[in-house]
């Protein structure tokens, strides 16, 4: 990635702002996810709100305190907190507990299992509970900057400075390392279980190929990248940390290495917050100066969904179907954009 | 960092080694009567008793940036705690950094100049040292890491003064002037300073960076006539100027001051001042400077922390103010006679 060219001025750009629901919220947002039909804005701190189709708000309480990382599998929200606290919310709004660190040291990453198995972090220690199975801990060397299940197994991928730990959990001493020199923060696994991303602290991607721990390195961003999200299928990351959306090709069986990443809808600002449709290949991407677009991965088209002039988009989710767009800036004024 | 400077969240950074009195402090700034929230950073492991609503334990993880400079460090659980702390904005109003005694306040610092999410919501302070008048001297021969403290502190809190006598006194004062002769320094029994001594010093805005004199307490005339030797002549080394007070030359860690009332050229002085902090940045310290550039009405300020520099034009010079240009680098060994070479080259002639 040499440099970001942006394509010359398309004449006029397809506009659906007129059928967005507009959402306020009244709190800072830092994610949005979807429980069965409501939307479910995570709080900066305490709360959070379902939205349903008609834009009636709901608050739920889930923490006393800063809530610092939240992951939703589409059937319940797992949230960890400055109170130390791993808390569920179900579709229902539901709050349980799940785990709480004895010593209410920040929860400062959260996981989840499609089997159902769950996993907070908290300082260097990550703990994984599955199902009926106590709960199961592991050291790392350093503070864990983020969590990933692999989609196949109970393996956690655990991101930390240089380098990530693979861990499977309901194995002994089964931990791998995968140094690279760096601070890791975010963590992925290619929904085909072939690539490992983290995100850097420095601003940079970092991956790995599992078969063989080929390293791939991703750079170029003028910023940090603080979300990644895989299109429906796996065959590209599309990324912020750039004034336009980097996605990287991971269709073959090498990855990115040694190709150029594509760069679509490129704006006088920074991208924020980057959503895949999880069926089609379109994406959602919010940016810095509030914009909201879809964009087709096939040609970069654009749609515009939210316009300029507000805090930065924090938040950006797609319902199971695709059929529900929901959005929000940092100080919680949001929509909801049905398809 | 001056930029919309005041609508982010100043940061103290309280350093000092073992039983020097931060947490005297530390609880001194809580209980005061000031209306204010703090959000308190320390390190997990440490003295426990400290009376505050936002505690955050932090592990004091110094990370190596990946960017080639070796001395540039950060700390890693800052950058994440900084982050958690911003989804609670509005509930507190500064935040102070405890560090252990053993910690180079360094990394601390430089998470404030190269974090760019850091940056954008808050602003180091200043970096505040509690020294023991008792056992400092002692410390400063057996452990380098008091030397740090000593070498980087804006404020130094010299504390426990009722434990020792006059003389003993004058000697650990001479002994962190040997040092640093910058920072403000303030004689204290169980840390009895007033806070705004401490607090929203500003020393890294570079709006503020307005004076870069030693700070001598012992009387104002001193002031005067130290300011007045300095118009004759340059590059006088603050040594010279002891004037009945006593002076260390401390062997390993100096301060050393640049002066000239000669315009600078820009196009020599900023390629000279970059190449050597990035060649002795291991070295260097702290680092600030005004300048007066040749053919330019504004003043230039800069500071710096390490092989991170980070400057500005400042404000036109005021009618009558003599352009002069001051640099003051405080560091270990520092290759004295070859930076006085290099930036007599930057005078225009």
């Amino acid at each position: 990635m040499k440099e970001f060219t942006p394509p010359p001025d398309s004449a006029s750009i397809v506009s659906v702002t007129d059928r967005v629901k507009p959402v306020a919220l009244g709190m800072p947002v830092t994610s949005v996810h979807f429980l069965g039909p409501r939307a479910v804005f995570v709080g900066g701190e305490e709360n959070v709100a379902f939205v349903d189709g008609k834009g009636e708000t709901a608050t739920v309480a889930v923490h006393g305190g800063g809530i610092l990382s939240a992951a939703s599998d589409g059937k319940r929200l797992v949230t960890g907190g400055d109170d130390g606290k791993v808390v569920s919310l179900d579709a229902k709004g539901e709050v349980t507990l799940l785990a709480t660190d004895p010593k209410r040291r920040w929860i400062d990453a959260v996981a989840l299992h499609a089997d159902g198995a769950f996993a907070w972090s908290a300082g260097k220690t990550a703990t994984v509970k599955s199902g009926k199975a106590e709960e199961k801990s592991i050291e790392a060397p350093s503070t864990v900057g983020g969590l990933a299940f692999a989609p196949k197994g109970l393996r956690l991928a655990i991101a930390h400075y240089n380098g990530v730990t693979l861990w499977f959990p309901n194995m002994a001493g089964s931990a791998e390392f995968l140094p690279w020199a760096g601070s890791h923060h975010g963590v992925t696994f290619s929904p085909d279980n072939k690539f490992l991303v983290t995100a850097m602290h420095e601003p940079a991607l970092h991956g790995w190929r599992l078969a063989d721990n080929r390293h791939m390195r991703m750079t170029g961003y003028p910023g940090r990248v603080r979300s990644m999200s895989w299109s429906a299928g796996g065959k590209g990351l599309a990324t912020s940390g750039a004034d336009t959306v980097i996605i990287w090709p991971f269709g073959s069986k090498d990855g990115p290495m040694g190709k150029e990443p594509a760069m679509l809808a490129p704006l006088q600002a920074r991208v924020s917050v980057v959503a895949c449709h999880p069926k089609n290949d379109i994406l959602a991407a919010g940016y810095s100066d509030g914009t909201v677009l879809m964009v087709r991965l096939e040609d970069g088209a654009e749609i515009l969904v939210r316009r300029n002039g507000t805090p930065a988009v924090a938040a950006l989710g797609w319902n199971a179907k695709g059929t529900l767009l929901a959005f929000a800036d940092e100080n919680g004024d949001g929509g909801l954009l049905e398809l | 960092m001056s930029e919309a400077t005041s609508q982010k969240i100043p940061v103290t950074v309280l350093t000092g080694y073992l039983g020097a009195g931060k947490t005297t402090l530390l609880n001194r700034i809580l209980s005061e009567n000031h209306g204010k929230k703090y959000a308190v950073i320390v390190n997990e492991f440490g003295e426990i008793g400290i009376d505050n609503d936002l505690i955050i334990g932090a592990d004091e993880e110094v990370f190596e940036m990946n960017n080639g400079c070796i001395c540039c460090t950060v700390r890693g659980d800052l950058v994440r705690i900084m982050d958690g702390l911003m989804k609670r904005k509005g509930k507190f109003d500064a935040i102070i950094v405890e560090t252990t005694g053993l910690a180079d306040p360094a990394p601390v610092a430089q998470t404030f100049f190269v974090d760019e999410d850091v940056q954008k919501n808050a602003r180091l302070d200043a970096v505040v040292t509690v020294a023991d008048a008792k056992w400092l001297s002692d410390r400063l021969k057996d452990a380098p890491e008091a030397k740090n403290q000593i070498a980087f502190a804006d404020v130094i809190v010299l504390n426990k003064t009722d434990l020792v006598n006059k003389g003993e006194l004058a000697e650990v004062e001479a002994r962190i002037r040997g040092i640093n002769p910058y920072a403000k320094l303030h004689r204290t029994e169980r840390c009895s300073v007033a806070l705004a001594d401490v607090l929203d010093r500003g020393a890294f805005d570079l709006d503020r960076i307005l004076d870069i004199e030693p700070d001598f307490l012992e009387a104002d005339d001193h002031d005067h006539d130290h300011d007045h030797h300095h118009h004759h002549g340059h590059d006088h080394h603050h040594h010279d100027h002891g004037h009945g007070l006593k002076h260390y030359h401390d062997e390993e860690m100096q301060s050393l001051s640049l002066k000239t009332d000669k315009p600078l050229d820009p196009n020599v002085f900023m390629p000279w001042l970059q190449n050597l902090v990035q060649v002795e940045g291991g070295k260097i310290l702290r680092s600030k400077g005004i300048l007066a550039f040749h053919d330019d009405d504004d003043r230039y300020v800069f500071q710096g922390v390490h092989m991170m520099l980070e400057g500005n034009h400042q404000r036109k010079w005021k009618e009558g103010e003599p352009r002069e240009s001051r640099l003051v680098f405080i560091g270990r060994e520092l290759p004295e006679e070859a930076i006085r070479k290099g930036f007599e080259s930057c005078i225009v002639s």
